[in-house]
């Protein structure tokens, strides 16, 4: 089943004709993902060859759903226009279908602008957003699979275990380890280091432990917020499935940005050990180096029985 | 981005949020002619520096280290004591609970008119990221530590949070004023200016806004006397009036040039040097790093895709740091190919020649690619598969570790 997106969900690019947009749009194609055409405004008519196959573009994501019935739309529109992008898909998905999964990839979007897109997104129940910030979404499938984002699909395989991260790089490490232990991922699900994002932790533990497909899920938190600590409190109440946890940022001083807009430990609040031991006393099951999720999860899933 | 109260004020008395009449000094004598052009015979000396707590903070001589003044901020009742205090100031090494022990050298000051407060309260501006809305928080415990407060008594924190669809109420603004005990003309005045405020947050792309304190006079005026302002970073596209509100003296020059480079850079007090792609995977690698023992000397995230230059550049900024006695190349490509990252790292040791150990880890896109360009050439490093080797091996290689 997988969440959200699956195998032969259809996608259309925001920013097609772009240098990102074209860039992944090629990753994407030759993933396997069911690319259906790109909106770049004034551009509509134009077609954009990607991995061998021509595929249209439409000024507007009304147009662009209308004419392709897509199912999701990911963002590779630079930071002063991304906001936007994303608003105005919410609409046109809403206003066509009632739903669809909005995947922002860009970096740099003002913080108000994201408290004014999110609150957007919320008011249109239908919807889900995903990052901004992040690597996107992947469901690897039975050849190829759904490839949403900037993530090297190759390092996927499908499987039983979800993975929510909050970081990039750091989502690929944890798929690498799951692949260690001979295990493949359900979905992966970059949920992005901004302070204001869409999906968050507790959407995807609820989704994961909704999935007949997922097992087992890897999360991995980073310094600042208390996303993780929500996260674990509602996971004590609510997740059968077992959970393994990493929480990067360790040794972070307090105060500073530590690359990601939202990774700041500000007024002492949202260290790496609070949000461990959150996740201790939510029984997850902690790795403290990330080369150790793959022996932490196979420990999991054999006291799970699932192995 | 942090700018300096005097800066905060401006934005203030432009918005129409009341503050004193202030003027901004560097020397003693822009303090002694500030003081004779304001009408009020008190006035406050302000250390201006980008770290709070400066009124309990304390100044020293940055030679001897001697203390020189208890307090950053202080009330002065004559010309004579401006001038003492301007003095002790200026020049002067301020540490305060938020600086660290090193302080911060301060080279402006700000002097205020005085004004008779009745009661002094807190206000706060920030973008709650659990909410994902604006909060407004204010308490009647203006004048101390926040966190305090939070600790010891939370009921006297009241919180507001702002839908960005219907903008700040009415109604939320007079529940605020008189959860603050405000009446008749200090509510008037007080609901004018926290619109104000809020207006002047969302124009301005603020991270945060802090007025400690915020007073009323006894004559029912509601005034900042403080002014904590930061920028959202990532909207200085539309801001261009901030590049001449920043002080760079504020902020690390390496990181201030790693930013203009496109790399994230934070120094840290260690001996190994860490080139990582990715924020999380670049903490996780300090946080592995100090796992085997060793202590980290810097955050450092080359970013997506990061061409050859970028990368020379990145390892250069590692290298300025006399304290690196190694360095910790951890790569998992995603956007970004391993191959670049080795010709980058060749490239260096070419230029600049490599005097420390070096431990590269390459995983993700173009691995094989780039681990057969480091394999062939004589660079002297230790090519390792995982983070864990890679953090052990270079612990191991400059003799830390457990």
């Amino acid at each position: 089943m997988a969440i959200w997106v699956q195998e032969d969900s259809k996608l259309i690019i925001q920013g097609i004709t772009g240098s990102q947009g074209s860039f992944h749009g090629e990753k994407m194609v030759e993933y396997g993902t069911n690319l259906v055409g790109g909106v770049t405004p004034g551009k509509g008519g134009q077609t954009v060859e990607l991995a061998g196959t021509e595929f249209p573009v439409f000024n507007t994501m009304m147009e662009a759903i209308e004419q392709t019935d897509a199912d999701a739309s990911v963002i590779y529109v630079p930071p002063p226009f991304a906001a936007a992008a994303i608003m105005e898909a919410a609409d046109a998905f809403d206003k066509i279908k009632g739903e669809g999964v909005i995947v922002c990839i860009t970096e740099g979007i003002p913080t108000l602008d994201m408290v004014k897109a999110v609150a957007y997104v919320n008011e249109r129940s239908g919807i889900r957003l995903i990052g901004p910030n992040c690597p996107g979404i992947i469901t690897p499938g039975d050849n190829g699979g759904c490839k949403i984002g900037i993530m090297p699909g190759h390092i996927h395989a499908k499987g039983r275990i979800g993975v929510v991260s909050k970081s990039g790089t750091l989502t690929y490490e944890a798929v690498a380890q799951t692949m260690s232990i001979g295990e493949g991922q359900s979905t992966c699900i970059g949920i992005g280091g901004d302070p204001v994002n869409g999906t968050g932790f507790i959407d995807c533990l609820s989704a994961f432990e909704a999935d007949p497909q997922t097992v087992a899920v890897v999360m991995i938190g980073e310094i600042g917020g208390t996303a993780e600590e929500d996260a674990s409190e509602w996971a004590a109440v609510n997740m059968s499935k077992p959970i393994v946890g990493f929480v990067a940022g360790s040794t972070a001083p307090p105060g500073k940005r530590m690359g990601h807009a939202g990774a700041i430990i500000s007024g002492g609040k949202g260290t790496a050990a609070e949000k461990f031991a959150a996740f201790e006393a939510a029984g997850i099951h902690i790795a403290r180096d990330p080369s150790e999720i793959g022996a932490v999860l196979k420990l999991a899933l054999e006291e799970s029985g699932l192995l | 981005m942090n700018i300096h109260e005097y800066q905060g004020k401006e934005l203030f008395r432009s918005a129409g949020v009341k503050v004193q009449e202030g003027v901004h000094c560097k020397s003693i004598e822009e303090a002694l002619a500030a003081y004779d052009s304001l009408d009020s015979k008190v006035v406050a000396v302000k250390s201006q520096i980008h770290a709070g707590g400066r009124g309990k903070g304390n100044l020293y001589c940055p030679d001897s280290g001697d203390l020189l003044m208890e307090g950053g901020v202080k009330i002065a009742f004559s010309r004579d004591e401006v001038e003492t205090y301007s003095e002790n100031i200026l020049g002067h090494i301020l540490v305060t609970k938020q600086t660290g022990p090193a302080g911060k050298l301060v080279s402006n000051i700000y002097v205020e008119a005085g004004c008779e407060i009745a009661h002094e309260y807190y206000l706060a501006l920030l973008v709650d990221r659990e909410a994902k809305k604006v909060l407004i928080m204010a308490s009647t415990e203006g004048g101390m530590d926040i966190e305090e407060v939070a600790e010891s008594t939370p009921e006297a924190i009241h919180k507001i949070w702002v839908d960005s669809s219907t903008g700040l109420l009415e109604s939320q603004k007079n529940e605020l004023g008189t959860a603050l005990g405000l009446l008749g003309a200090a509510l008037e005045d007080f609901l004018s200016m926290i619109g104000s405020l809020y207006n002047l947050f969302l124009s301005n792309d603020c991270a945060m806004v802090e007025i400690n304190p915020l007073v009323r006079t006894k004559s029912d005026e509601i005034v900042a006397l403080d002014a904590k302002v930061g920028f959202d970073e990532n909207a200085s596209f539309r801001h261009k009036e901030w590049e001449d509100m920043r002080d760079l003296s504020e902020e690390e020059p390496t990181e201030t040039r790693a930013n203009e480079a496109g790399l994230s850079y934070v120094k840290l007090d260690g001996d190994i040097g860490c080139l990582v792609n990715g924020a999380g995977l670049a903490m996780a690698t300090m946080d592995v790093i100090k796992l085997y023992g060793g202590e980290p000397a810097n955050f450092l995230d080359i970013g997506g895709g990061a061409d050859e230059a970028k990368v020379q550049e990145a390892f250069e900024i590692i290298l300025e740091d006399p304290n690196v006695k190694g360095i910790l190349v951890n790569i998992f490509g995603g956007i970004q190919r391993c191959d670049i990252v080795a010709k980058a790292v060749l490239a260096v040791s070419e230029n600049m020649g490599l005097e420390v150990p070096l431990v590269i880890r390459l995983s993700g896109t173009m691995f094989e690619e780039g681990r057969a360009i480091i394999d062939a050439s004589d660079l002297d490093c230790t090519s390792v598969e995982t983070l864990a080797e890679g953090a052990e091996a270079i612990v191991g290689l400059i003799g830390g570790g457990k």
